[in-house]
């Protein structure tokens, strides 16, 4: 579990955002929050925003072409105060997920 | 103050002598600026008549949790719990130093009440996971409930099988929307107070005796 979410951390670090199709379970946010914490330093890193997307337009559609029922949920996580840009392309990225 | 409220603060210092062991921990948890530190404080000038610590309109006046042992908390029905009250710092996936300059804060202060932060932020989500029995979670009503770190934090505290109490804070502004905050949590009880003022807290602390009892 560290390992998942250092990998995403790093990726997020390095100025990346990141897109989850499963999200994360409750202990990963909890681990994330504190090793996000102690990543943050003056003028460099200041810490993450992320957004959980349920796949509610179409419902169905992206359940039958990924052959599951569960509800879909895409988590975003990106570099603070820049999701902003995400939530206007919000539709692409949903897009860009579900035709792979 | 009513009389039976007093009568009661003096039979809870009464039972404190016998359960002063075996108390609870009971976490307030929430974003900054909720007013966690405030209703803390209440919660222990009501029942020992000490203090907690310093609040400010500043976000991140908390930086390390502060915990008050022992507290016995009466209900009406004259049941009791004896608890340990923890003041959290306001959790945030993400702190910028310069938001406290634009506070008026010389950059050296401002740097290191960001780092002090930090550290305290890591520190509450430690604990939550390794010591504490419940949360108190504490909104600003005035708010929008659907911030991205509630929902997770609310997820945690549900996914450890903790009791939560949702607090609608600050309901003594006139944009204060409690009822927003209802909605988004159906799955937990809900007590709209004013910390500040002290309106409904006699709800919370029954809620808390039934509920962390
Ligand atoms: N109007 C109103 N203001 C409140 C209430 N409770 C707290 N405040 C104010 O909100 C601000 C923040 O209060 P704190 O108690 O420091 O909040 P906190 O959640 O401990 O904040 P951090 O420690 O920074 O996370 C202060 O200016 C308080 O006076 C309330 O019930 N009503
Ligand atoms: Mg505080």
């Amino acid at each position: 579990m560290m390992e998942k979410i250092r990998l995403i951390l790093d990726d997020v670090m390095e100025g990346n955002i990141v897109v989850l199709e499963k999200g994360l379970a409750p202990e990963e946010q909890s681990k994330l929050i504190e090793i996000t914490m102690r990543e943050i330093t003056p003028d460099g890193f200041a810490g993450i925003e992320m957004e959980t997307y349920p796949a509610k337009e179409k419902p169905g559609f992206l359940d039958r072409l990924l052959g599951k029922s569960s509800p879909t949920r895409l988590t975003v996580i990106g570099p603070a105060d820049q999701l902003k840009t995400i939530k206007k392309e919000k539709d692409f990225i949903t897009a860009w997920v579900s035709s792979r | 103050m009513s009389f039976l409220f007093r009568a009661r603060k003096k039979i809870s210092k009464f039972l404190k002598a016998f359960f002063s062991n075996r108390q609870s921990r009971i976490g307030i948890y929430g974003p900054p600026n909720a007013g966690k530190t405030t209703l803390a404080n209440r919660i222990v000038r009501d029942w020992t008549g000490d203090a907690l610590g310093p609040v400010s309109e500043i976000p991140h006046e908390t930086r390390r949790a502060r915990r008050k042992e022992g507290i016995v908390i009466t209900g009406n029905n004259g049941g009791s719990i004896t608890i340990d009250i923890v003041d959290t710092p306001g959790v945030t996936t993400k702190i910028d130093y310069k938001e406290f300059i634009e506070y008026g804060m010389e950059k050296d202060e401002a740097v290191k009440r960001a780092r002090e932060a930090t550290e305290g932020v890591a520190e509450a989500m430690h604990w939550l996971r390794e010591d504490i029995n419940g949360v108190i979670y504490m909104l600003d009503s005035t708010l929008d409930p659907f911030m991205q770190v509630n929902i997770m934090m609310v997820g945690i505290i549900e996914s450890r099988k903790l009791p939560v109490i949702i607090v609608a804070n600050k309901i003594d502004l006139p944009d204060a929307a409690p009822q927003r905050i209802k909605s988004a949590f159906p799955q937990h009880p809900v007590i709209s107070i004013s910390g500040l003022e002290g309106d409904n807290v006699e709800e919370l602390y029954e809620k808390m005796v039934e509920y962390f009892g």
